[in-house]
């Protein structure tokens, strides 16, 4: 499954970030990398973008691009 | 000495700067980018501190990035100062395995350790230490607490010269693939003046910037692909990710054995109760659209519009005493007219921006550094994504209905250049308040039934362009690639009262150094121009230079159903403020500002009229807001550009509005 369809609050694990060049490069630059426990905390008031928890922080990406990341529960 | 600061963003960064080097600060920018670049010297030494750019990364591809290592690599500072956020450690520390790389003597800076005892945290910082092989000091940048013991270390550190005493992070095939590479490409490195490890890292990443920077031989390339391949395969991920999860890796462990954690930290908690509101589904627009228009109702009407008037008192009767001193000097009458209508008229307007500026860059700078801006970027960022921006850009847009001064000062918070200076091409468009007098006469004179309307739709005229400006630039002039949105949402703080008067007072002395340079120039040369003749003589406003101009772009105008060079003239004078434009208008009509709606109908039909007022909404921004410009987009020859787009926009649109509209009416 990918990232954009995990159900709000529940944790996940990553398995793959896919996507290229910046962004990708960007994503696992903010620790989300292969094996990182990672849960979506909300969903802005518009449907996009995401708010996600690792790592003990908070980070925001957009819907697209977590769909380049796969996750397993 | 020279030490360079450097951190993630919101790490505390900017706070410990200012701790360290108080007011003395100096503010420049890198060649060629337009990335800040503050220095100051540290309080009683002679020790100089670079604060760099808040990065997470030494990727190469963000500017900030690539000029943080640049900086590092090339200027070879004494040392590297490194700060890190004690309550988010693990992201933090990223940053810090890549510059232990780069072999300059360090010590990082354990901010934050005042949250840390107040959740019942421990962090063995001992141990930590040992783990890095390098000096941690544990602060507390707000508190000021620990930072002159980490003075004092990273002054040691520098003369002893001690570097990063570890640079294996681990074992195994990215171990091999960095070693292999580094001792190939070791004399390579040592010529480029690159710390070898760092390049044989960046190579094992597939850094371009770095291949190019090593030039290195087809079958070096060749060697360095094949082992990198190697290590892929063995691992079953490609390079990046293989770096990133072997520094992660690392983290980790290192983490679980000095980090002891009582549950959640006291202001992550705090930020979740704060954002179950402030970012809540049906709420968080209204609350930001009710924080902003406080804001502006603040500024723009109480405050700053009490502190205004104020300043404008003083200049007043600065102005009324200088005027009499002339006079009772029997000074010639073009140096009086030179000094009270030229000088002390053109900067005495702008400086009554003065206050709104500072008063604004106080609410911004709380907004800001509490992280609630991050927020209105999370929440507005689909309605930008359209135009290609981010929701990074709304704040400064907004600001725009303001003053475009501040606004395109705000654009500094924005993370992209790329961004940056297609925010400041959009905001302009943005109607500005100054330009709030003009409407109100001419919908008073002409359309007084729907005054209200019109104003609106003008206001409505001006976003629709910036819309359409914003899709047509993310087609051209601003193709290239959008950095990503991916962007930390920090846990809500009380911002430093010293950064926010730190920031108040940058943005004031900013503001000042323009006024007495190009506003002064521009404010004299107006005034030499509506002063004199051709022939250098001085004469009222009808036979002046200006008027002579004036008379010459009046049948620009024809299109819009209107040819007249007092109209022009006004025009013209709009330059240097908006608020002129009345102004001029009323004194070459011969008339006071009241009786000027009534003038204003031998000149106009209700269509012209309409049709000027789309132009003034779009034409050049005053001579204050292109200062503004031409310093944040650092060219002139962009900045030129920009004028002429909106001349050319304000016209096509207004000729269009006259035309179409006169087939209708």
């Amino acid at each position: 499954m990918t990232l954009d369809q995990l159900p709000v609050g529940q944790e996940a694990t990553v398995t793959v970030v896919g996507g290229q060049g910046a962004l990708r490069r960007r994503l696992l630059d903010m620790g989300i990398t292969p094996k990182t426990k990672i849960q979506i905390r909300k969903v802005a008031p518009l449907g996009d973008p995401i708010e996600l928890r690792l790592r003990g922080y908070l980070l925001t990406i957009r819907k697209e691009d977590a769909q380049q990341i796969e996750v397993e529960l | 000495m020279k030490f360079a600061l450097v951190g993630n963003q919101n790490c505390g960064k900017t706070t410990l700067f200012n701790q360290l080097t108080g007011s003395n600060q100096h503010v420049g920018n890198f060649p060629g980018v337009t990335v800040d670049s503050k220095e100051g010297l540290i309080q009683k030494r002679q020790d100089i501190v670079v604060d760099l750019p808040g990065i997470y990364s030494l990727s190469p591809y963000t500017n900030e990035e690539i000029v943080t290592r640049d900086f590092i690599i090339k200027e070879k500072p004494d040392a590297i100062l490194n700060i890190v956020d004690a309550t988010n450690i693990e992201r933090n520390l990223y940053l810090s395995m890549q510059l232990m790389e780069l072999h300059v003597p360090m010590v990082i800076a354990l901010n934050m350790m005042d949250e840390i005892r107040e959740n019942g945290t421990s962090i063995d910082i001992h141990q930590l230490s040992q783990e890095l092989g390098l000096p941690i000091i544990p602060i507390s940048a707000i508190k000021n607490e620990g930072v002159a013991e980490l003075i004092h270390s990273v002054v040691e550190v520098a003369k002893e010269k001690r570097y990063p005493s570890r640079i294996d992070f681990c074992s195994g095939p990215v171990h091999r693939a960095i070693h292999g590479i580094s001792h190939l490409i070791e004399d390579h490195a040592s010529a480029a003046g690159v710390p070898p490890r760092f390049a044989a890292t960046k190579l094992v990443e597939g850094d371009q910037p770095m291949r190019d920077e090593l030039h290195l031989t087809a079958n070096e390339l060749d060697m360095i692909e094949h082992s990198v391949l190697e290590m892929e395969q063995e691992l079953e991920t490609d390079r990046e990710a293989a770096l990133a999860d072997m520094r992660y890796t690392f983290i980790e462990d290192t983490c679980a054995k000095v980090v002891k954690k009582k549950g959640e930290s006291k202001s992550y908690l705090r930020s979740i109760a704060i954002d179950n509101v402030l970012t809540h589904k049906y709420f968080a627009i209204p609350i930001f659209i009710g924080i902003m228009l406080t804001i502006f109702w603040l500024t723009f009407s109480v405050i700053g519009a009490y502190l205004s008037d104020v300043l404008a008192i003083i200049v007043d009767t600065i102005t009324l005493n200088v005027d009499q001193f002339l006079t009772n000097a029997q000074i010639n009458p073009v140096v009086h007219s030179l000094i009270i209508d030229g000088a002390f008229a053109g900067v005495g307007s702008v400086l009554s921006f003065l206050p709104i500026i500072v008063v604004l860059f106080f609410f911004l700078s709380i907004l800001e550094d509490s992280g609630y801006m991050a927020r209105v970027a999370f929440v507005m960022d689909k309605l930008l994504r359209k135009i290609g921006l981010s929701g990074r850009s709304f704040v400064p847009m907004l600001i725009g209905f303001g003053c475009t001064v501040p606004a395109v000062m705000a654009t500094r918070t924005l993370s992209s250049e790329r961004d940056r200076k297609m925010t400041i091409f959009l905001t302009p468009f943005m109607s500005c308040s100054a330009k709030l007098p003009i409407y109100a006469v001419f919908t008073y004179a002409f359309f007084p039934k729907y005054q209200g309307l019109v104003m609106i739709s003008l206001y409505l005229i001006g976003i629709l362009i910036g819309i359409l400006g914003g899709l047509v630039f993310k087609k051209t002039a601003f193709k290239g690639k959008p950095v990503p949105f991916v962007m930390e949402l920090p846990n809500y703080r009380l911002p430093g009262l010293k950064s926010v008067m730190l920031l108040m007072w940058d943005k004031a002395k900013d503001f000042l150094t323009k006024a007495f340079t190009i506003i002064f120039v521009s404010s004299i040369v107006i005034w030499f121009l509506q002063t004199f003749d051709f022939r250098f003589n001085m004469v009222d406003g009808s036979s002046s230079m200006l008027a002579a101009i004036g008379k010459i772009i009046a049948p620009v105008f024809q299109p819009m159903g209107f040819n007249d060079w007092r109209v022009s003239t006004a025009l013209i004078t709009g330059f240097t403020a908006k608020e002129a434009v009345v102004s001029t208008l009323a004194i070459l009509l011969g008339t006071s500002p009241a009786e000027l709606p009534n003038l204003l109908q031998t000149i106009f039909t209700p269509l012209s009229a309409f049709s000027f007022l789309v132009f003034t909404l779009l034409y050049t921004p005053c001579v204050a807001a292109i200062s503004a410009i031409k310093r944040e987009l650092q060219s002139s020859w962009m900045t030129l550009c920009l004028i002429l787009l909106q001349c050319s926009i304000a016209w096509l649109f207004a000729v269009l509005i006259y035309q179409v509209g006169g087939i209708f009416l």
